[in-house]
């Protein structure tokens, strides 16, 4: 069944501010794929961003929009969820605008188990400024701010949100878009803090500088790198070095959700508040 | 029977937060602004809003703004250091011009300073502490019983004006406590955000009338059928970023004279026996306390003393200052820092009077007799 994208977007801010090529529209595109499988309904559905350029993506999506500071989608999607329990929120922002300035929101975010979808568009540099590096940037890769090659490790997303207490826990990325959607969906259905590492491609920043400039080229790079978590399994440390695995890594369903925790403190007594 | 209520500052901000209809709170723990969480924590889930302490400053400011976004009345309480690093947050709400009110009681500085002594040197930080051209209110609250009413009206300011505010507290106040007759809730105005009245598919954010400056902005109850985008960046009526230069330059003069254009109802002071006086001492939130008592010795030594004591510390001001300098040959200004405020009243003074401080950042009161000491030599 074919997905009416037209419904959840708002037309008239197309086209979309990404280069050509990006990968993040690929991202956007099976998020808004998932919520469709959904049914849900756009007055239900909230999405914050914070900077960059994955964060623009609240502009397009005709649903509750919050284009907040760099870094702090987290906290005002915590609050938004906090003041509508009944409706969805989804952060969908950048590597650096989550796990660098906003690593902190994240993952306490995490730890709280509040039941929010966090889409993490990791496409391992800072697009918007220019290509620096990012804490997702593979170590020896290149970027403006690190032309000999990168001497930072990278976090991995899915340890990291799993070690911070998230209860659902997936990678996928734009050479199995169809895999994304599945994760998505599986995502923004679990009831709590939901961390999806999208792995994006920017061919104009990070390709560029990495013998990598063609962005179909990139896609393949990224679909090369890639092994499913079940073959992942039988592969050893050492022929997992520089892989990308995909999969649902982790779902907690005993932990409880931090607005549900929240309302079973309320005892309303607003009739007769003394003051 | 009048409500007669044993509390201290920050108790009494939380609860006049509660009864102005502040149903969302979220902050970081930092002295001496405690108490205010501590009290909301209890309070909160009895009434319905929501309590949160989050991983730090940042977060509960910009949680803050965003369940204004979502509808809610908002508030976040922190001190000085705390509010340094609020500062993108309150730039943030001012930029998408969400109602919200943020409580600074403000201890010594700078760094971390003296976080158990009064001072009162956040003042400019209020002012000038984030970025960009913006406009701010700010209200210094002198008694324990302002602490209850201003904070009542910060709220009411900040949706009317769909602003942030800033209640300047300090730690003197935060920790008075003592017996306080409330006014009753019937004579209390409580101000609710204007509601948009177009169909939710023609609602922008920013749309304006020749006659209204503040536009209208989904209540909690409305939230949910009212989509539509907020942004940091420069906007538009719509919401959307906008670099068009015409609308930019008009966007942000309309930030500032929808206050601007409105200090007459804004503006709060006191005069105190400012009528035959030929001194006249500027002071505001606690400190005017000491100045209080230093007028009333001087009169009883002869000595002709009015105090002119700003309610409203942002916008300055700056017409009734003005006007003293027409009536005064001297002006004393008494705060507790090195002199903030000071520099707002000669812009105003325009060299007309001469100007005396009696200032200090010792992280201990001024003393009614050091203000009085001022008062005998210039009076002399």
């Amino acid at each position: 069944m074919s997905v009416d994208y037209p419904r959840y977007l708002r037309n008239d801010k197309l086209p979309l501010y990404w280069c050509p090529g990006c990968g993040n529209g690929i991202v956007l595109k099976a998020l808004l794929g998932a919520i469709d499988d959904l049914r849900w309904e756009k007055d239900d559905m909230v999405m914050v961003s914070g900077i960059g350029c994955a964060a623009r993506g609240s502009g397009y999506v005709d649903f509750h929009t919050l284009h907040t500071l760099h870094g702090r989608a987290v906290p005002a999607a915590t609050a938004i969820k906090m003041c509508h329990p009944s409706m969805h929120v989804i952060v969908f922002s950048g590597d650096g605008d989550m796990l660098a300035i906003g690593g902190n929101h994240f993952i306490h975010a995490c730890r709280r188990n509040i039941n929010i979808t966090m889409v993490v568009v990791n496409n391992w540099i800072y697009g918007m400024t220019g290509g620096q590096y990012s804490p997702t940037t593979p170590p020896g890769s290149k970027a403006s701010t690190m032309p000999q090659g990168n001497i930072d490790s990278n976090f991995d997303v899915v340890e990291l949100a799993r070690g911070a207490g998230a209860t659902f826990v997936a990678r996928g990325s734009v050479a199995e878009p169809a895999l994304l959607k599945n994760y998505l969906r599986k995502g923004l259905e679990h009831k709590g803090a939901s961390v999806i590492d999208a792995i994006s491609s920017c061919h104009t920043q990070w390709g560029g500088r990495n013998q990598l400039g063609d962005p179909v080229q990139l896609v393949e790079h990224i679909r090369n790198m890639t092994v499913s978590r079940n073959n992942a399994d039988v592969l050893s440390r050492e022929e997992l070095t520089g892989k990308l695995v995909t999969g649902i890594f982790h779902q907690d369903l005993e932990k409880k959700e931090y607005a549900q925790a929240y309302a079973e403190l309320s005892r309303p007594v607003e009739q007769n508040v003394v003051v | 029977m009048a409500d007669v209520q044993i509390m201290n500052g920050n108790q009494l901000i939380a609860e006049a937060a509660l009864v102005a209809g502040c149903r969302f709170y979220a902050g970081y723990p930092i002295t001496p602004s405690s108490e205010i969480p501590e009290l909301l924590a209890r309070r909160m889930p009895e009434v319905g809003g929501i309590f949160m302490q989050l991983e730090d400053e940042i977060a509960s400011i910009v949680a803050a703004a965003a369940a204004s976004y979502a509808g809610y009345k908002s508030m976040t309480a922190s001190s000085g250091p705390g509010i340094s690093l609020k500062q993108e947050g309150i730039g943030m709400a001012c930029m998408m011009e969400l109602p919200l009110v943020i409580v600074d009681v403000m201890r010594g500085g700078p760094s971390t300073g003296l976080p158990t002594r009064a001072s009162q040197s956040d003042y400019m930080q209020t002012r000038w502490g984030t970025h960009g051209d913006h406009m701010i209110i700010a209200v210094a609250p002198g008694t324990l019983l302002e602490c209850y009413t201003e904070t009542i009206r910060a709220f009411n300011m900040a949706e009317r004006y769909r602003t942030p505010v800033i209640i300047l507290s300090d730690a003197t106040l935060a920790h008075l406590s003592s017996g306080v007759t409330l006014p009753p809730r019937s004579a209390l105005e409580i101000v609710e955000r204007q509601q948009p009245t177009v169909d939710p598919a023609n609602y922008r954010p920013y749309e304006t009338s020749p006659t209204n400056p503040v536009p209208p902005l989904p209540n909690r109850e409305n939230f949910p059928r009212y989509r539509f985008h907020m942004t940091g960046l420069n906007k538009d009526a719509t919401g959307f970023p906008t670099e068009n230069p015409a609308s930019v330059q008009a966007d942000e003069n309309r930030m500032i004279n929808k206050i601007m254009d409105y200090t007459g109802a804004i503006e709060s002071f006191e005069h105190y026996q400012l009528d035959d006086a030929q001194v006249a001492v500027i002071a505001y939130g606690s400190n005017a306390n000491a100045a209080r008592v230093a007028i009333k010795e001087a009169r009883s030594q002869g000595l002709k003393v009015g105090m002119f004591r700003p309610i409203t510390v942002w916008p300055f001001p700056f017409q009734q200052v003005m006007e003293l300098g027409r009536k005064f040959k001297h002006i004393i200004v008494s705060e507790l820092n090195l002199g903030q405020m000071i520099h707002e009243v000669q812009r105003a003074l325009q060299g007309r009077s001469e100007l005396h401080g009696v200032l200090q950042a010792a992280g201990t009161p001024i003393r009614p007799q050091q203000i009085l000491q001022k008062i005998r030599e210039v009076s002399a």
